[in-house]
């Protein structure tokens, strides 16, 4: 892990009419670290996680990405190139095929050619175990397919960062896995992440650091062991035993 | 493949109907000499309005690229945050929706052509042809700018924001992304404009260009007949709507399947 921590967040708020979605938050990611955040729906998790490639303007603090702040970067399209993410409902280009979803990026922004394009797309397709998926429409695969062929599209684009946002929560259970396997060996390749989930087996398998968000704050920023064993704060306490109580 | 009963096209057979009792009375009412006196004029007609059928099929063609372009731009600039941007767009959709294309057409012969044409002294022509394609197709591009704007809307957000979050500029996006998957949703709608214009592009007889509507005219004051040429005026218009409104059925079909 490199010392200079690649995303620095310094005092972010970020509104919407009176309520303040993300209210203060300050955090810092090093580089090749795994960074889960939970909390109660309405915690401002996936706001804060948009505001980090700035699909969410922040409306005041600072935002760094490996030294650039985003909100005074000469070319945010830069800066976002740099950073995968992933949604919640995949989002897919549906007229296209699994393979030019990998390529279009990579070619228009990028700039590579074709050939290069097709390259790299099909080994991130078979990083991800589908292959054979290439030349399907989005609509003839399964969701655990569509987030598996998005995750491939992020990462065609060497980021240095992945989001994830809510990556599993819109999938049938028997195809959480396949994503949270492809998820957990891209943590043990050394990615850099921050995963907005409740998937609390990834948790700890594979997160070096548990942020718990609640009304906008961060209430909670430690390990994945003391998060569990021994929480500091009452609120955490009570969220855990919802959580756990449902996944178990 | 088979047509079930509720998908066929009954009132294609009700106007075949029609039109063959038509055929009948006329017959017996004037006998078979009388009916060949009839067709004779009919054929005579068609020829004469020929020529115009081909100058309205140029115009809506020539007008409806044009729309097409002006639509695509005003379009984005509709959807657009910029103020300036969605301003004017706004302003041009409004006004040209607000006003009538004859009028439209009417101001573009006889007040915009003549002004442009003493404001520099002659260098900008629009007599004839242009002043009445232009008209229609500025009229129209308000149109369909709106028929754009509305499939852009209608592409999800996560589309944008997916393009966006692997580095594409807005204008990468749009035409990557959500214009590919945006125009395949229009053309139904664009296809029934097209239609719209064919028959709407009959009101440059006003500014006396021989389309197909004003050879009929033509006819009419001519030869002090006015059933003949009315009549073929019509069914033509009819004829080629109706082809045009079965292949838009088509394409309706197909980009609801896929």
């Amino acid at each position: 892990m490199g010392e200079e921590p690649i995303i620095v967040i310094e005092n972010v708020y970020r509104r919407f009419g009176h309520l303040e979605a993300v209210a203060g938050v300050s955090a810092q990611i090093r580089r090749g670290e795994v960074a889960v955040v939970i909390g109660p729906s309405g915690a401002g998790k996936s706001t804060l996680l948009r505001c980090i490639n700035n699909l969410e303007p922040i409306d005041s603090g600072r935002i760094i990405i490996d030294g650039v702040s985003i909100t005074e970067a000469p070319n945010i399209n830069k800066v976002r190139a740099e950073i995968g993410m992933v949604f919640q409902l995949f989002n897919l280009f549906p007229h296209l095929t699994a393979l030019e979803n990998i390529t279009l990026a990579q070619r228009v922004v990028r700039k590579r050619s074709q050939k290069e394009a097709i390259e790299i797309g099909m080994q991130q397709l078979e990083r991800v175990g589908i292959p054979e998926k290439a030349d399907a429409y989005p609509a003839q695969l399964s969701g655990g397919q569509q987030q598996r062929v998005a995750i491939a599209r992020a990462l065609a684009m060497n980021p240095k960062i992945m989001l994830f946002d809510e990556p599993t929560s819109a999938l049938d259970p028997e195809m959480i896995r396949e994503v949270l396997d492809v998820m957990l060996t891209l943590a043990r390749e050394g990615m850099t992440m921050v995963v907005v989930s409740h998937e609390m087996g990834f948790t700890r398998a594979a997160a070096d650091r548990v942020i718990l968000m609640d009304e906008g704050l961060i209430i909670e920023d430690t390990t994945p062991e003391e998060l569990f064993t021994a929480p500091k704060h009452e609120r955490t306490k009570l969220f855990l035993s919802q959580i756990l109580h449902h996944t178990s | 493949m088979p047509l079930p009963w509720d998908r066929f096209p009954w009132w294609v057979l009700i106007l075949a109907i029609i039109a063959l009792l038509i055929i009948l009375a006329t017959l017996f009412s004037n006998g078979i000499e009388g009916s060949v006196d009839i067709v004779q004029t009919y054929a005579e007609v068609f020829v004469f309005v020929l020529g115009g059928l081909w100058l309205t099929l140029q115009v809506t063609l020539i007008s409806y690229t044009i729309a097409l372009v002006i639509g695509l731009i005003f379009g984005l600039m509709r959807v657009s945050k910029n103020p300036i941007l969605y301003a004017v767009s706004t302003l041009y959709v409004e006004v040209m929706r607000g006003i009538p294309l004859l009028v439209t057409i009417l101001y573009m012969g006889f007040v915009v052509t003549p002004g442009l044409r003493e404001a520099t002294g002659g260098a900008i022509d629009l007599r004839g042809l242009p002043s009445a394609i232009i008209g229609i197709a500025v009229c129209y591009g308000a149109y369909l700018a709106e028929v754009y704007r509305g499939g852009i809307q209608s592409i999800e957000r996560g589309q944008m924001e997916a393009a966006r979050s692997l580095g594409m500029s807005y204008m990468q996006a749009m035409r990557h992304v959500i214009l590919p998957q945006a125009i395949r949703r229009i053309l139904p709608p664009l296809g029934n404009d097209f239609i719209a214009m064919l028959k709407d592009s009959s009101l440059i007889a006003v500014l006396a260009l021989p389309d197909l509507l004003q050879m009929g005219r033509l006819y009419a004051s001519r030869t002090f007949r006015a059933f003949e040429p009315y009549n073929t005026v019509a069914v033509l218009y009819l004829v080629m709507t109706l082809i045009l409104s079965t292949l838009v059925r088509i394409i309706e079909r197909k980009t609801a399947i896929g």
